[in-house]
């Protein structure tokens, strides 16, 4: 059941940003960062919380996830520490996406020629 | 006159893209990440004998692994034109988006190429992430105490 749930909501993240796309001049860059924000609003309510409870992976592919973590981490870390905890925990939960994406592009642009 | 004329034959020869089918693509290959997803994660908690709900790391650095090696073999933009949202949403684009930087800029030197130029397209999801973060977070943590 949790594979259905997962199909539906990452498949309609996608159908919004594509309906985006083509009715609109914006660029994917907007509709990805457009998302995170998104993500992040969200969990002002925890309802981000809430989805990822109920859809699973579904719902950590689309990029709404990267928003929702680092509010996530953020928040954790401010119940300790306050409003300098926000800063401290922001990156806790998505520093291993962001370094590995920066660590496989940096060795894997050493390797490859890009195809003109 | 001329100019109506002209964006007359504009409109005419604008390959015309198909929104219906462009969205049904999309959310069935957005969909099928979904899964994709989910399977990795219990994929990775059989093999590494962790529970469920500390997988999600694993999974989407798997998917970062994918989207980076695919799109430095070439053919990630051949998948993306077929695909459209339904990849460039998914933590796939935000690899795609860091490679390809990574990639063009690689021949202008290691420094002033490459490293000046790797978060050209990928910079934005952060720093929009990261302000919107902060003061949704403040939000939060003014409203409801965290």
């Amino acid at each position: 059941m949790i594979y259905l749930n997962a199909f539906i909501f990452a498949g309609l993240v996608c159908l919004i940003g594509q309906i985006i796309l083509d009715n609109t001049k914006l660029t994917p860059g907007h509709v990805t960062t457009m998302f995170v924000v998104i993500g992040a609003f969200l969990d002002i309510f925890s309802i981000y919380d809430k989805i990822v409870k109920w859809a699973g992976g579904g719902a950590l592919v689309p990029i709404t996830s990267f928003g929702h973590l680092l509010i996530h981490g953020a928040l954790v870390k401010a119940k300790k520490y306050g409003f300098v905890g926000l800063m401290m925990g922001m990156f806790d939960l998505t520093s291993s996406g962001i370094i590995a994406a920066i660590i496989i592009s940096f060795f894997l642009s050493l390797i490859f020629k890009p195809k003109s | 006159m001329e100019k109506n004329k002209y964006n007359y034959l504009v409109n005419k020869y604008t390959p015309k893209e198909n929104r219906l089918t462009n969205g049904v693509i999309s959310f069935l290959i957005g969909g099928s990440m979904g899964v994709v997803g989910e399977l990795l994660r219990r994929l990775w908690s059989n093999i590494l004998d962790i529970p469920l709900k500390d997988t999600g790391t694993y999974m989407i650095i798997t998917l970062i692994f994918i989207g980076c090696l695919f799109t430095a073999l070439g053919f990630f933009d051949n998948i993306v034109n077929f695909a459209k949202a339904g990849l460039i949403v998914p933590i796939t684009g935000f690899a795609h988006s860091m490679q390809s930087a990574a990639l063009e800029y690689r021949n202008e030197g290691l420094v002033t190429g490459l490293g000046a130029n790797i978060f050209k397209l990928s910079g934005t999801v952060i720093l929009y992430g990261v302000v919107s973060a902060y003061v949704f977070g403040l939000i939060r943590l003014l409203l409801f105490g965290g």
